[in-house]
């Protein structure tokens, strides 16, 4: 797939951001609410409330975004051309599934320039779980040529809770897709902006120094002593603002108030207990009982978020 | 007769579960069809990605009337074994039912159930909602809006369409109409995803398997295999290398298209340094491809070959070009944990501990990986400790085992480099580095490399042979047909592994129970019998820490693989004593036993040597047992034929115990056949139960003897007649 000259800057095949406006324009015209990324560290896009928690109850619910995803473990100080501790995750989330979801899907591949005829697209066995959320689904690896581009999902379950109506949840690697469209082999070669010449912006334009600092920070530099007061706090604060928001007889509130904020404390303990494990002050046992804890935190925000006019409950 | 097409459509059904599914579906329609009283010629099933379907010829149009008669209680029952019988028969009062007569019984009643039969359409709409519904997929989901209710359907991936045609050949088929999960049955379904998505409608099997083939669908999954196999054998002649053959490979591949088309990708040949191995395994695993070798010199090439599901415009450059380039990455992966593991590890400094507890020379790669196994702490299990401490006990039995197995196998080691190098030595160091490719790179990625991979880098990093070939070979071996080690450093660590595996989970009382054996305990018991017995080791186990009751389960383990090797049960049994702890001994007892048995004379003497266990055990029980235990009093013997018989058991009991002495079974066995002519004399002349008391006691001694001496080889009373 070269670029052709004629074809506009802003084509998929020829800018990441290009290939980011082409995903929310289709879509948007197939219904979806295009949100912004969530203003929080988060490990994936299904962290994101407009995921996590409007996947639960029983309103109908359709919205896509990106969201920059953290892996402090996978950070290469900028010197591998695959991995990232930074990345873009283009999430989509349709509830309930619709019955042509893999259609749409794949008609969002057409859009940014597969042709399924010129190349091989397969959905390949991957059972999805996260045990931070503690959530599973079934679905697939999306392959093309060979090469995994997307997840596809249907959630089972969410926060512990089973999801009534089942959501599918769509997650596109970004920066793969970007490298494949746009045929390059390193990611900081990525044509970020459309440019050319001096114009022309790249991925390491953009992230490089970012990449090299953050893996200093997160294997090297990192406070481990703050970070394991930070998940405390967060922990205690999550369930305090879940006791503190509760159904009320004496207050007559009859829904929970504060979910959101608790949900928020939620994905900073996750996210802190992601840094101390890149910082390598984990042992295999602590390892288990962290994730248990976060999941717990999620588990309790799942069960009040269910209290709540979006959770689809009603006053009296 | 009418033929039935069944055709269940739905999004990607994982490779792994769609032979299962397929049997299933016909196995459980054709069973219901049974059930209900029809009958067919034949059955066929077949599966895609994305459909399971199901061909029955020659059913019958309708099941056939049936009359069924029940048997009531008596006209004078009482009222409520009346009403019981009334509702269990389903009539409405006794009206209905007939009165017999009975000469015994009197009269009673009989329930006369007649049942109409049913067409076959009315079956199979009646049946599938109910196989689709309690469908035993290993993992099933819910989807779309229905899944907001309770009780919604599952299947493996969502269920798209139902088609369910019905009918003779001369005629038009029907639909054959039912509803299962919402989903109404129909006579359309689709052809490729991407090649031919739109609808078309189906009559009966033949036009639906040729329909679909114009529409690029191959439903035999035997026949997408075998188009693959063919393909990729030909292009990889065609590009003059030779295709590596991978069943497993193949069965996965050939579920995950509906078309296949085969393609050959390529990447640089720099990749290939990395071991063939684990090159495969990450072309493989990861990319479920082929890979190729070169014909004349066996190593690995450049080429790769994926099969694709589609029939690209390009004729396939792009999608070549696609998995070359993943391949690529995924190689550039594997060369750097090829690169890292032979590279020191970082802050070498904190595994000085480790290092000196196991004689470790921290310069070397594959030493720093034990230093860092150990270091780590990692558990082995929770009662048994770590791994480091498992290693050092592992080291410790093997050298203590080395000397024993290197004295009985005889074999010509290659030779030892550096000076004092001795066995031991040999052993101590393969056992403390036979663990240390655990905390490799490529092990993390492919743990079924471990041991192999091991014996790669001890080999680069110049350890002896033996040290290399004991570090590979000390899982072996792996099941019943698997290799055993023959070196005998990799025989010593195999066998401590084994050793140590089995104490240790006896002595915390974790064995296998039933169907339970969590820590593959049965299969390292086997690797120890097949370990000793193929290289003829003797091992007395006892010695080795070898529990009694573990001992029990080595002669339980030693039976199951002797019977299955076709040995008699009967004969392990008769020369088995709880006590023998050596598994070689045991075995050539049998052998020799065998042969004596096969001889006219062994199965004549056995015949006499039952009859005297007889009269004894019957005599034992009126004097006590052991009541003849005692020595034959010469003073008493009076025909010749019990004088002979005392002097040849006490002559044959001498060269019996010399035979043994010297580990001769097969000799022992064949002294013991010259009993014969004399226990045959004496039945023939001697009458055992004297009338004087004394007479018979000492005949009884004779035969006591007789006992003993056989006993020192084999319990006769144990074996089958």
């Amino acid at each position: 797939m070269t670029a052709h000259t004629s074809i506009d800057a802003q084509h998929p095949t020829r800018s990441f951001q290009g290939l980011i406006l082409t995903l929310h324009d289709y879509w948007a015209r197939h219904g979806c609410a295009i949100l912004q990324p969530y203003d929080m560290e988060v490990g994936a896009g299904t962290f994101h409330p407009a995921t996590t928690l409007r996947s639960l109850g029983p309103r109908s619910w359709k919205a896509a975004y990106v969201q920059p995803s953290r892996r402090p473990t996978d950070g290469r100080y900028g010197e591998n051309p695959n991995r990232l501790q930074h990345y873009y995750q283009y999430q989509v989330i349709l509830k309930p599934s619709p019955p042509d979801l893999q259609e749409l899907y794949l008609g969002s591949l057409r859009a940014i320039g597969i042709d399924p005829l010129l190349h091989d697209i397969r959905f390949v066995e991957d059972d999805w779980e996260s045990p931070t959320l503690g959530a599973w689904g079934l679905g697939w690896e999306c392959w093309c040529d060979g090469m995994e581009v997307s997840q596809f999902t249907y959630f089972q379950q969410v926060c512990g809770i089973e999801c009534a109506p089942v959501s599918g949840e769509l997650t596109y690697g970004l920066e793969r897709l970007a490298m494949y469209v746009q045929n390059v082999d390193n990611v900081y070669d990525l044509n970020f902006n459309g440019g050319e010449g001096d114009d022309k912006i790249t991925y390491g334009d953009v992230f490089m120094q970012a990449e090299q600092e953050y893996s200093r920070h997160n294997f090297e530099y990192a406070d481990t002593a703050m970070l394991m007061r930070h998940f405390e706090d967060a922990e205690a604060e999550c369930r305090a603002l879940l006791a503190a928001g509760a159904p009320d007889d004496a207050s007559n509130a009859q829904l929970h108030r504060c979910v959101l904020p608790a949900y928020d404390q939620c994905i900073k303990a996750s996210h802190v207990f992601n840094l101390l494990d890149a910082r390598g002050v984990i042992s295999v046992t602590e390892r288990q009982s962290y994730i248990l804890r976060v999941r717990d935190l999620a588990k309790a925000c799942g069960e009040a978020f269910l209290m709540t006019d979006a959770g689809g409950a009603k006053p009296g | 007769m009418p033929d039935l097409l069944v055709e269940l459509f739905c999004e990607e059904i994982p490779a792994r579960m769609q032979r299962r599914a397929a049997t299933h579906l016909r196995e459980a329609l054709t069973g219901a069809l049974v059930d209900a009283g029809l009958t067919y010629e034949g059955a066929r099933d077949h599966v895609t990605p994305r459909r399971l379907t199901l061909d029955v010829r020659g059913l019958t149009a309708r099941s056939a009337d049936t009359t069924e008669e029940r048997k009531g209680p008596r006209v004078d029952a009482p009222e409520k074994a009346l009403a019981g019988f009334l509702r269990g028969a389903g009539l409405a009062s006794v009206d209905e039912a007939e009165v017999r007569s009975d000469p015994k019984k009197g009269d009673f009643y009989v329930a006369v159930i007649k049942r109409e039969g049913r067409s076959a359409e009315e079956i199979v709409a009646e049946a599938m909602p109910a196989i689709i519904r309690d469908f035993p997929w290993p993992k099933s989901m819910r989807w779309g809006a229905p899944s907001a209710e309770p009780g919604a359907l599952r299947w493996v991936r969502p269920l798209q369409s139902i088609l369910c045609t019905f009918g003779p050949e001369t005629e038009e088929p029907v639909v054959i109409d039912f509803e299962a999960g919402g989903i109404r049955s129909g006579n359309v379904t689709r052809g490729h995803r991407f090649h031919a998505g739109e609808a078309f409608t189906v009559r009966r099997f033949d036009d639906y398997a040729a329909e679909l083939e114009k529409r690029f669908v191959i439903i035999d999954p035997q026949r997408r295999k075998e188009m693959i196999a063919a393909d990729a054998r030909n292009l990889a002649f065609a590009n003059g290398v030779e295709l590596v053959e991978d069943d497993a490979l193949l069965d996965e591949v050939a579920g995950l298209v509906e078309w296949p088309v085969v393609l050959m990708g390529e990447f640089e040949r720099e990749f290939l340094e990395i071991p063939d191995e684990v090159v495969r395994l990450t072309i493989k695993t990861n990319q479920k491809c082929f890979v190729c070798r070169d014909p004349a010199t066996g190593n690995l090439t450049n080429k790769f070959i994926l099969v694709a599901n589609i029939e690209a415009s390009d004729g396939g450059a792009e999608i070549a070009r696609g998995n070359g380039k993943v391949v690529r990455a995924r190689l550039a992966d594997a060369l750097h944990f090829w690169t890292t593991d032979q590279a020191d590890l970082p802050d070498l400094e904190k595994y000085r501990t480790s290092a000196e507890k196991f004689d470790l020379d921290l310069k070397k790669p594959l030493d720093q990986r034990m230093a860092k196994l150990d270091h780590l702490g990692v558990t082995f299990h929770a009662k048994l400790g770590t791994q480091g401490e498992r290693v050092a006990r592992i080291a410790a039995l093997a050298e203590e085992l080395v000397d024993i197995i290197a004295d009985a196998m005889e074999t010509d080691l290659a030779p030892i480099e550096g000076e004092g190098a001795e066995l031991r030595d040999l052993a101590r160091r393969a056992a403390h580095l036979a663990k240390a490719d655990l905390t490799t790179e490529i092990v993390g990625e492919f743990p079924e490399v471990q041991g192999a991979m091991g014996a790669t880098y001890a080999v680069l990093q110049g350890e002896h042979p033996s040290v290399a070939r004991a570090i590979e070979d000390h899982y072996k071996p792996l099941g019943p047909t698997d290799s055993v080690p023959t070196d005998p450093v990799a025989v010593a660590v195999a066998l401590a592994d084994k050793l140590d595996l089995l104490t240790g989970f006896w002595a915390i009382d974790e064995k296998p129970t039933g169907s339970k054996d969590p820590y593959a305990l049965r299969r390292a018991a086997l690797g120890v019998i097949r370990i000793v017995l193929e290289n003829g080791i003797r091992l007395a186990l006892a010695q080795h820490h070898v529990s009694a009751d573990l001992l029990s389960f080595f002669h339980d383990r030693l039976k199951v693989w002797l019977r299955d090797k076709g040995a008699r049960h009967d004969l392990i049994d008769a020369v088995l004593s709880e006590t023998d702890d050596d598994l070689l001994i045991i075995v050539r007892k049998v052998e020799a036993l065998q042969k004596l048995l096969d001889s006219e004379t062994g199965a004549n003497l056995r015949v006499g040597t039952e009859r005297a266990l007889n009269i004894l055990a019957a005599e034992e029980k009126k004097d006590g047992a052991g009541a003849f235990d005692r020595p034959v009093d010469r003073a008493l013997l009076a025909e010749p034929a019990e004088k002979e018989l005392a002097n040849v058991i006490e002559a044959v009991a001498g060269h019996v115990d010399d035979h043994v002495a010297r580990e001769d079974y097969e000799g022992a066995f064949a002294v013991l056949a010259e009993l014969r002519p004399a226990v045959d004399a004496f039945f023939d002349a001697v009458m055992v139960n004297a009338d004087d008391a004394k007479v018979r006691t000492n005949r009884l001694a004779i035969l006591s003897g007789l006992r003993t001496v056989t006993r020192k080889l084999a319990d006769f009373s144990r074996i089958a007649g």
